[in-house]
């Protein structure tokens, strides 16, 4: 019973520890891809615990991830330590969650994806027009934070993928909890969850908390990495889609598949957008409708495909 | 004996339709009713009131003492209500193992995972879905199907269980394995409400029989006395078969 609690809150840091000792050595560009995956990983999984595991295909990332930019921002201009100003982020976005969820939480299927869409805008108009706190659409700077031991790089490979092993630890408890079994049940069938007695509604914010708990969070690590944000940047409709075609990649609702999704995402976003400019947004758009055509069933339907059964699909589509 | 679930006045309208109208329904604890009624008389509805999927425009529903009416599902299930529905809806992608799993967790109250696995095999093993356990719901028969159904319900652990038409689509030898099935369940005790179109189930397994009929209750009693009732074979038996179970000595 110990070890099934404990090997999956171990086991992720561990690799990662070990990754990080590998990593921190090698050259800038190594490590900024890093912690770009790091980042990425992070960010799938957590959108797969809203979007796969309950099967709520949440287009908000984008908010939490401003939001969680921006509070860390304002919290450490006024003096806050990076690890506050963090803290902060995560809390912030797991808060405004909680509130958001019983909002839109009841909204099923495509409503749902269509009211956690407008969210990002939202508060990216707010933040625009915020001027005194957020300092608008010029941005905002952050401090350097002071590091000792390591190089500012390596505080933030050693953040990101933290927060990575931090992501795949939750999902794995979740997983095997009674949260998890709820959550599969709501996304299978809400009404007959309900009727076997399912709190869905309690079951949905909590994955919607927790899910937003680590978007904001790397959102705060973000921020603090770049030292400088503006609206566009960190309220960037992008980074409510990259998730989604992570998890969809390597395999929605698994417990790995974002992981190996992130991976095979910055692989294409490293051969592809160097090599082709101008044209990084069609393939984005290319991306999704080739996601979409050989994944049938649309995204809330999907769960468990992954590349590995890509070849299989291709096969039995006309 | 107190009644374990009393209706007072309940009424629902869908727009215009009035699909429930001044129904009083009271029952006992242990009894199997049987609720009959052509096709639209309001018995889903009537399921879907006292289970809230629906909430009923007036009247009250009290069940173990407690109001309900204004319930949420969830937790009117955890009370002990539980219900099959007509047209199946299993988890698809989970096995069967894991559909009745997550019933004995959540309704049925098991303190943990490994409890509620316990409890669901031990239910599969009385609804005979052992062999089955495996494989994915969606792979079922729909006999089996409802089967899953009425495994699920039983992992509820329910005071009373509402069965919507367990029968609906079922050959003759599938319906007699599921009325053994049922004779079982009711010999442990639960309250049943038996919704039913064959006149062979409900003869069989209930004493008492209530009929809807265009959403009022027009008639409640000893199931022999029921079914000579001139409204009733006006409305829904038609001469015919009421000369035919008056020829057979019910």
């Amino acid at each position: 019973m110990m070890l099934r609690i404990a090997l999956p809150l171990a086991l992720p840091f561990a690799i990662v520890a070990v990754a990080f000792v590998l990593l921190s050595q090698t050259d800038a560009y190594i490590i900024r891809l890093a912690t770009t995956f790091g980042m990425y990983a992070a960010l799938a999984l957590a959108w797969n615990i809203i979007g796969g595991i309950a099967g709520y295909p949440s287009f908000a990332t984008a908010a939490f991830f401003g939001l969680g930019a921006y509070v860390t921002a304002v919290a450490q201009n006024l003096g806050a330590p990076l690890l506050v100003g963090v803290g902060l982020a995560g809390a912030g976005a797991a808060l405004f969650a909680g509130l958001l969820g019983s909002a839109i939480l009841h909204l099923r299927g495509k409503y749902f994806a269509i009211a956690s869409l407008v969210i990002a805008e939202v508060l990216r108009e707010l933040t625009n027009s915020w001027t005194s706190v957020t300092g608008g659409g010029m941005g905002i700077n952050l401090p350097l934070a002071k590091t000792t031991l390591l190089t500012q790089p390596q505080l933030y490979l050693a953040a990101m993928l933290f927060l990575a092993a931090a992501a795949t630890s939750a999902s794995m408890l979740i997983d095997r909890s009674r949260l998890g079994v709820a959550l599969r049940c709501i996304a299978q069938n809400e009404d007959a969850a309900q009727i076997i007695g399912v709190d869905t509604r309690m079951a949905k914010t909590w994955a919607f908390v927790i899910s937003s708990l680590f978007i904001g969070l790397v959102g705060g690590v973000y921020a603090s990495w770049v030292t400088y944000i503006d609206p566009t940047d960190v309220y960037d409709g992008a980074m409510s889609v990259k998730p989604i075609l992570m998890a969809l990649l390597g395999g929605v609702g698994s417990v790995f598949g974002p992981v190996l999704g992130a991976f095979a995402y910055l692989l294409l976003e490293e051969l592809l957008w160097r090599n082709l400019l101008e044209f990084h947004a069609g393939i984005l758009g290319l991306l999704v409708v080739l996601l979409v055509l050989f994944l049938p069933g649309g995204l809330s339907q999907i769960r468990g495909v992954g590349l590995v059964s890509l070849p299989k699909i291709w096969r039995r589509a006309p | 004996m107190t009644a374990l679930l009393e209706l007072k006045g309940v009424t629902k309208r869908f727009r215009g339709l009035e699909a429930l109208s001044d129904i009083n329904l009271s029952l006992k604890s242990g009894e199997i009713v049987g609720l009959i009624g052509p096709n639209g008389a309001g018995k889903t509805t009537l399921v879907n009131v006292i289970t809230g999927v629906h909430t009923a425009d007036a009247g009250s529903i009290t069940f173990n003492g407690a109001p309900i009416a204004h319930m949420r599902r969830d937790r009117i299930a955890r009370l002990g209500v539980a219900r099959t529905f007509q047209v199946v809806q299993p988890f698809p992608a989970m096995t069967v193992l894991e559909n009745v799993t997550a019933a004995a967790l959540f309704g049925g109250g098991a303190a943990s995972i490994a409890e509620a696995r316990d409890a669901a095999a031990h239910h599969l093993a009385f609804c005979g879905l052992t062999d089955q356990a495996g494989k994915p719901a969606a792979n079922l028969t729909l006999a089996g199907r409802k089967r899953l159904e009425l495994a699920k319900s039983l992992a509820l652990r329910p005071k009373l269980l509402m069965l919507d038409e367990v029968n609906a689509g079922l050959n003759p030898a599938e319906v007699d394995a599921a009325l053994e099935l049922i004779t079982r369940i009711a010999a442990q005790g639960a309250t049943i409400l038996l919704i039913e179109h064959l006149m062979k189930v409900v003869t069989r397994t209930a004493r008492r029989l209530v009929v809807l009929h265009h959403g009022k209750l027009i008639a409640d009693g000893p199931v022999a006395s029921v079914l000579s009732d001139e409204t009733v074979v006006e409305a829904y038996l038609g001469r015919r078969y009421a000369e035919r179970m008056a020829g057979a000595g019910i």
